[in-house]
């Protein structure tokens, strides 16, 4: 059995103190310690960005790859292996700048595997720009009259691509956090968290009391999660009031469903030799 | 031959059929598609190149034009030798030779249009009318073209063209004296042998089967698709996975995880697209991953001229991405190379650990050409250092990126007990670990080129270059990828009274195979460089890796392929 311990590495932390991040980064750990996940049967995969260096800090496989390409780096890793437990991270820029062109189509697809996006709505890694979850008028080094157009709402986006689980957790509150990313991690499909995660260094605004004035759970409410049509109403609350946990969670046919010669084979696993190739040919006589 | 027609007329579907009835016949064909980027309308032609003995490209000497609109005659009439016939519908196309100004022409008016309407047929059935009185004025065998038809089409479309070719045959028979059209095709005893059809792209989708590729992500752009269109329907039987992207960067990221997960994968894609490829390109390199990458080229810059063809991407596929990292670069010159090379691409792939990528340019990847089956006993799979066991039982920590002496480190499939695989495209320590230690990084730099070191050891008992013709004569030509066709077809005629010609096929041009090249060209006399670009790519290789300056060059860099001809009048000019 996997212990806490286990998932530790000998790299030292360099995240500010007190950054969201390292209440993702407990979240996951204990979400594998409570689903019994084997080091070598889970992956981690993640972009470029503060959210990044997860890869450093836990150990299990992992993939640090490039800037916005998670999702098609971490779906190749699935499909091949479907018995690997895949869990992607980026951060808001990696995911909804650099990698939006993945975003829907990764969601479309429905590849059985889990993205948690580090939303702290701000660049921190490059020292403090804006993104496009910032609010609008939210003044950065990039944006100094503010920023112009309004904020990207990654909630809605999954939702209408067909989203088969979306939802949106606070790492202010890593036991909640670590429910969602339990259920997320079981569902048979894809599951994306946005996570909101403050910035200590350079979101002045986003902060853990503005944020801890704000959320409510919406299991805590009356919210069924297999309507579609309320999960968009509450998805399109952003204010005095801000709305965490599962919005929608339904299944559907993942992916691999409608690959019926592999099921759940491993490609790994297929011999590579002796393929009469002669089907092929037909066409070429 | 050469039909030609508007676009959407069936012009490459009647070339290829024609091409596989001469194939039939045990006769050696090339097939060359040109086409313009619309659906409808404009001017698409394919010729097919027909000979008993081999054929190595098409020839702009066309004795038989099938002209299924004015245009094409216009168009093609320069190209048309003394002799030649033309096909046309008198009912559509008026046509004299006084007003082509050539008297040395057959015309063969036969009503198409009339045939088949009578039939009740489509009208892009005319061409297969066509068909039919080609092979009567060739006094070739109708029965091969039938057979062709019968295994393409359905039972009552297969009937209703079967009748076409028979009016169309019937119809020169009655109306004409076929002796005044003066070739002639013959079956050959090679019928019976059991030679294949097939373009370039077809080839390399063949060599990833042969090769166990499990996994392909492409996104469409000409003339890379057709591999996505050749693999697609045999995902199932072959037990892979074919996913069209959403992108390039999609697919080439994909194909980098799905190599790292252990599986071999490929994706192919055209310049633009290589392009978007080129930042998971420097990725692949740094985390030691493997996939292989077809560049299938044509012209630049941006989109320029999509549906025609250029080697203007060698120096991009080499140098392409950010940073230093070891790759290899190979260029198969024909369907056979596209074949073979492409199992070599897979296996040093995985044994260095490094990105392949197979260069090839529209005329290689979409032209049709005769050859002999492929011997599956050639094909060998190497996985290099790779640890398939279940369970890995080392003393030590399992380290994707251990520092051994050759800078192989082991590889394993994620998921193997007791193994932690981790990479990372920051510059990383053994473990994967993101690191920004000097003395590390120079370690890790270090560890990628020894694995080129080694490469290029191997490399060595690989057929890098090709020398073709006699080993020694007094002018050698060098050239790369699909101006093979072409220079061979060249050789054979310029050689003809005495062999005064050689050629130099570089095939791997990255690492660059410099040893073997010098040594052919220290006994060379006068050397001329041909390829299908502006800059002429291939001389700056030449001059960076073997301080030799190639003065003589023929360029062509008009999107169209080097025919045999023009060819022959650019080398003895040079000569």
């Amino acid at each position: 059995m996997v212990t806490l311990e286990d998932l530790k590495t000998p790299k030292t932390n360099t995240w500010c103190p007190g950054c969201g991040n390292f209440g993702i980064l407990m979240a996951f750990k204990k979400a594998l310690l409570e689903l019994g996940i084997e080091r070598e049967n889970a992956i981690l995969v993640s972009g470029i960005g503060c959210h990044g260096k997860m890869v450093n800090y836990v150990n299990i496989n992992g993939f640090h790859g490039i800037h916005g390409r998670v999702l098609p780096l971490a779906a190749g890793i699935k499909l091949v292996n479907p018995k690997l437990t895949v869990v992607g991270f980026a951060g808001d820029s990696d995911q909804y700048n650099e990698g939006w062109g993945h975003f829907a189509h990764a969601i479309r697809q429905n590849i059985d595997m889990t993205l948690i996006v580090h939303d702290n709505m701000v660049l921190g890694l490059t020292t403090g720009q804006a993104t496009s979850t910032s609010q609008q008028g939210f003044k950065t080094k990039s944006t100094p009259f503010g920023v112009i157009p309004p904020m990207l709402n990654p909630i809605v986006h999954a939702l209408v691509s067909d989203g088969s689980f979306v939802a949106r957790g606070f790492s202010g509150d890593m036991f909640h956090l670590k429910s969602l990313v339990v259920e997320a991690i079981q569902h048979r499909g894809f599951a994306f968290i946005d996570v909101l995660q403050p910035c200590v260094t350079f979101n002045y605004l986003n902060t853990y009391d503005w944020y801890r004035q704000r959320v409510y759970k919406l299991e805590e409410e009356t919210h069924d999660v297999t309507n579609k049509k309320k999960a968009l109403e509450k998805a399109f609350e952003w204010g005095d009031r801000i709305p965490i946990g599962i919005f929608y969670n339904k299944e559907r046919p993942i992916y691999r469903d409608s690959l019926p010669h592999l099921k759940n084979i491993e490609l790994t696993k297929l011999s590579l030799e002796n393929f009469d190739v002669t089907s092929a040919l037909k066409e070429m006589k | 031959m050469l039909v030609g027609g508007e676009a959407g007329a069936g012009i490459s579907r009647s070339g290829f059929l024609f091409a596989k009835a001469c194939l039939r016949g045990g006769l050696s064909v090339f097939g060359a598609n040109d086409y313009q980027s619309l659906i409808r309308g404009g001017h698409n032609f394919y010729t097919v190149t027909v000979c008993d003995k081999s054929v190595y490209s098409h020839t702009n000497n066309i004795d038989l034009l099938i002209a299924l609109n004015k245009e094409t005659i216009l168009l093609h009439k320069d190209e048309l030798v003394a002799g030649a016939g033309i096909i046309y519908d008198g009912d559509e196309v008026t046509v004299t030779k006084e007003e082509l100004g050539r008297d040395d022409l057959e015309l063969y008016n036969v009503p198409m249009r009339k045939i088949v309407k009578d039939l009740e047929g489509p009208s892009i059935m005319e061409n297969t009318v066509a068909l039919g009185a080609a092979i009567a004025l060739l006094e070739y065998n109708l029965k091969l073209m039938n057979g062709v038809l019968k295994d393409t089409f359905n039972p009552k479309i297969t009937k209703q063209n079967i009748e076409a070719t028979k009016q169309g045959y019937d119809y020169i028979r009655n109306q004409y004296d076929v002796n005044t059209f003066g070739y002639k095709l013959k079956e050959t005893d090679a019928a019976v042998k059991n030679r294949i059809f097939l373009t370039g792209n077809e080839a390399i989708g063949l060599g990833a089967l042969n090769a166990g590729c499990k996994f392909y992500a492409a996104y469409p752009m000409t003339p890379a698709t057709s591999i996505l269109h050749f693999l697609a329907p045999l995902d199932r039987e072959f037990n892979m996975i074919v996913i069209q992207t959403e992108s390039e960067i999609a697919a080439i990221n994909m194909v980098a995880g799905a190599s790292f997960a252990g599986a071999r994968s490929m994706t192919a894609t055209s310049g633009g697209g290589f392009c978007l490829m080129s930042e998971a390109l420097g990725m692949i390199g740094i985390t030691e991953t493997s996939p292989v990458i077809v560049l299938v080229q044509r012209p630049g810059p941006s989109t320029g001229l999509p549906t025609y063809t250029s080697q203007g991407d060698l120096r991009f596929a080499i140098h392409a991405s950010q940073g230093e990292f070891p790759r290899v670069v190979i260029a198969p010159g024909d369907v056979n190379e596209s074949y073979y090379l492409t199992l070599d691409a897979f296996n040093l792939a995985e044994k260095f650990q490094i990105p392949v990528i197979i260069i090839s340019d529209k005329y290689l990847a979409e032209s049709h050409q005769t050859t002999e089956q492929f011997d599956q006993n050639k094909i060998k799979i190497d996985r290099g250092n790779l640890i398939t066991t279940n369970q890995y039982k080392d003393k030590e920590e399992y380290k994707r990126h251990l520092l051994t002496p050759n800078g192989i480190s082991p590889r394993i499939i994620p998921g193997t007990k007791g193994a932690i695989v981790r990479t990372n495209a920051d510059e990383h320590n053994e473990l994967g670990f993101t690191t920004e230690n000097p003395a590390l990084s120079i370690t890790m730099a270090d560890k990628r080129f020894k694995k080129l070191e080694i490469l290029i050891k191997e490399l060595e008992n690989y057929e890098t270059v090709k020398l073709h013709g006699p080993k020694e004569a007094d002018n050698t030509l060098i050239g790369w990828g699909s101006t093979k066709g072409p220079i061979l077809e060249a050789m054979k005629i310029l050689n003809q009274e005495e062999p005064k010609i050689n050629y130099l096929q570089i095939l791997y041009l990255n690492p660059f195979p410099a040893g073997k090249i010098q040594e052919i060209l220290q006994s060379a006399k006068k050397t001329i460089i041909v390829e299908n670009n502006k800059t002429s790519q291939l001389t700056s290789l030449i001059r960076e890796h073997l301080l030799i300056d190639v003065t003589l060059k023929i360029l062509k860099y008009d999107g169209r392929p080097f025919n045999p001809e023009s060819l022959i009048q650019n080398i003895k000019e040079l000569l």
